[in-house]
């Protein structure tokens, strides 16, 4: 999709007023965060799962050439594909060339934020292959042509009411005197409606939540069992992900699985975590008979060895959009790109440029309380303050803005110098006492009581002075 | 240059090295080997067998599995009959062409109805062994097999899998190590925990989203098998 993150200011605005999108996310405010605390009460060494985490992560960037070749040799020795993809244009030429070779005019989709990255579907759909959204969020969303608003809930800014309306006027073949006021029969009409293309899809894409480099397998992670009818029913299964989601081994993968769940939907584990490695294998009776994985970069690499490195652990299990005070306010279409809250405040300026998405780490309070709830652990504060730093040096910021920052550093230094003369000189005059009586220009003051005497130095400056000791002692 | 070299030879940039070799491949690919485990939470890691299956039960059956306890194994076909009666099913199922189901007495219960296959879209209930049972989260786990085929767990609206007590491991981890005992990596490796849901829809939770609406495991309390699954150690 084409980003729109330039306008966040005006897109923030008009959410703010957008009184469905309001009562929607007040469903979202109080429901992930509590039931996510309530899981991590249960496990007292969620903590130290964190830690783990994090360093399985860290471990992986720091030898991601010799995990993905490892991943790449045993998804070959188990029989898959594996086609590497600079950016989103090489990775859409890859699944279209794969659906193309088994003539494919149906494909049914799970849920991928990759595929979302790429705009897979409408470039499917410019070629005349009909892409099928199956996740019930994304059906939805799909139907109504509109983005994903929360990167595991993506119909989380619509009520009951409006899906209902978009069933009615997609599922045109169905009695338009039913009734619909409910999810559960929401919910029924979708199941109704997309079995048959489940069953009839000549192609299954998934995406993955971690790659496994020992075994050449993909994970996903899913609640409905919509990616697993999706990759086990037609004849061609492609994996479409990114190359920060390998993970060495099954007993590391374990580690990060007890934390994605806890973190995302509060679960203790989601209904559906299914590996898959290879295509069906000899006297199998289900599967498919291919199985291709598109490895996608699109400026991950980038991201390695620099400031912003730390953006490549993430597990995409939105715990930072939950718990974040600007996201709640304006949800994630204001964000104008694929991925919103904290992570993408990160995230889309490094894949869309800072020039067009420079107001999202700026959309902040600060708080601190996604990096705080990060499953390992990514300091997302500190890198949206990079982002700010790097806007501001290529001179991206507005120049209202910038003269305003530097007549404000002016001023701050202009203070400084007289507050420091100041107290040189009172400090000398009010050695004998240590008060003064009467001042001049000051006399609201000590009309009623003394103003006591400055030691002299101002605590900046007996900072300083500590600290150039401290450092020509050592 | 190929895409796979671009990539590979910027994360070598990245990183200011070049293709690792010798010593620190080695190390690496050590690691992969002996691949350790790390942190596993003590909750079902500390217990004693009859403990962690009592505990499987426990998370289980809070995520709305069902589960119904039989002494042996010869009970199961009354059991299977008992729950599609009471859920109003039809004395209908497609089976795991399995060897070890095929040894249950099915006999007994001639008016069930079976058929050994992969599930279409026509079955409403399916019955399938699993590899293993997770304990800390009540967790399934089924592998794809010429005797198992994974239809089964995804397509049908009712799910039935028999489990042995001896089948209850503690944790993921002694599920992975079932998984590298078999003859080859299975195409599918299935954690199933509780039937099919979904929150898309203003948050509240409903079963049956496009899998599964129901979940019920029948649990073969053998207690003769229980001495060689005794704790393994972590």
């Amino acid at each position: 999709m084409q980003p729109t993150s330039h306008a966040f200011p005006e897109n923030a605005r008009a959410e703010l007023g957008n009184e469905t999108l309001q009562r929607a996310l007040g469903l979202a405010r109080t429901g992930f965060p509590l039931r996510r605390q309530q899981a991590i009460e249960r496990l007292p060494e969620f903590e130290a799962l964190r830690e783990e985490g994090r360093a399985i992560k860290d471990h992986t960037l720091a030898h991601l050439d010799f995990y993905l070749e490892l991943y790449e040799r045993k998804v070959i020795e188990a029989g898959g594909q594996v086609h590497w993809a600079r950016n989103a244009e090489e990775a859409r030429a890859a699944v279209l060339g794969i659906c193309r070779s088994v003539a494919a005019k149906t494909v049914t989709k799970g849920k991928s934020m990759v595929a979302e990255e790429i705009a897979l579907n409408d470039y499917l759909e410019a070629n005349g292959i009909t892409p099928i959204e199956t996740d019930l969020g994304e059906y939805i969303i799909q139907l109504r042509h509109e983005p994903p608003s929360h990167i595991i809930a993506p119909a989380i800014h619509l009520m009951k009411e409006q899906v209902a309306d978009t069933f009615r006027a997609a599922h045109t073949d169905l009695d338009p005197t039913r009734v619909l006021d409910e999810p559960r029969t929401l919910c029924d009409e979708a199941r109704t409606v997309l079995r048959p293309h489940f069953l009839d899809a000549d192609v299954g894409i998934t995406g993955a939540n971690f790659l496994v480099a020992e075994t050449g397998s993909s994970i996903i992670v899913t609640n409905e069992g919509n990616g697993d009818l999706t990759q086990t029913l037609p004849r061609v299964h492609i994996v479409i992900t990114s190359i920060e989601k390998v993970v060495p081994t099954l007993e590391d993968t374990a580690t990060l699985l007890r934390l994605l769940a806890r973190s995302a939907t509060g679960q203790e584990f989601s209904s559906y975590t299914t590996l898959s490695t290879g295509p069906r294998q000899p006297g199998d009776l289900d599967g498919p008979e291919q199985y291709h994985v598109v490895l996608l970069d699109n400026g991950r690499t980038g991201l390695l060895g620099g400031e912003f490195q730390d953006m490549l652990r993430c597990l995409r299990c939105s715990a930072c959009l939950n718990h974040c005070p600007v996201y709640a306010a304006v949800g994630g279409h204001a964000y104008g790109w694929v991925y919103p809250g904290p992570m993408g405040a990160v995230l889309t300026p490094a894949l869309v440029g800072v020039g067009e998405a420079g107001h999202l780490p700026n959309a902040s309070t600060f708080c601190g309380k996604c990096e705080s709830v990060c499953p390992v652990k990514i300091p997302l504060p500190k890198m949206m303050r990079h982002w700010r730093e790097r806007e501001f040096a290529e001179r991206l910021a507005p120049p209202v803005y910038r003269s305003g920052l530097r007549l404000w550093a002016w001023l701050a230094q202009l203070y400084h110098a007289l507050a420091e003369t100041a107290g040189r000189v009172l400090g000398w005059a009010g050695q004998g006492r240590g008060r003064f009586r009467a001042l001049p220009l000051a006399a609201g003051w000590t009309r009623v009581r003394d103003l006591p005497a400055p030691e002299g130095r101002s605590f900046q400056s007996l900072g300083a002075e500590r600290q150039r000791r401290a450092g020509a002692g050592r | 240059m190929t895409a796979r070299d671009d990539i590979l030879g910027g994360i070598r940039r990245a990183l200011k090295r070049g293709p690792l070799a010798g010593k620190a491949a080695t190390a690496l690919a050590e690691r992969v080997g002996a691949h350790r485990r790390n942190l596993v939470p003590a909750r079902a890691a500390a217990l004693d067998h009859a403990g962690r299956v009592e505990l499987f039960v426990q998370m289980a059956e809070e995520v709305q599995t069902t589960v119904a306890r039989v002494a042996a194994e010869a009970e199961v076909p009354r059991e299977v009959a008992r729950y599609l009666a009471a859920e109003n099913l039809p004395a209908e199922l497609v089976m795991a062409p399995d060897p070890a189901l095929d040894a249950i007495p099915w006999e007994a219960r001639p008016l069930l109805q079976i058929r050994r296959g992969r599930a279409g879209p026509g079955d409403a209930v399916s019955l399938a062994p699993c590899l293993a049972a997770v304990a800390e989260t009540g967790t399934l786990m089924l592998v794809s097999g010429p005797d198992t085929p994974t239809t089964l767990n995804f397509l049908p609206d009712t799910q039935i899998v028999v489990l042995r007590a001896g089948q209850v491991v503690a944790a993921y981890e002694d599920g992975w190590d079932l998984v590298r005992g078999l003859p080859t990596m299975p195409r599918t490796v299935n954690f199933i925990t509780g039937p099919s849901r979904t929150g898309d829809i203003e948050q509240r939770i409903q079963l049956g989203a496009h899998g599964p609406r129901r979940l019920h495991i029948l649990l073969i309390e053998d207690r003769g098998a229980e001495a060689e699954h005794a704790p393994a150690a972590a």
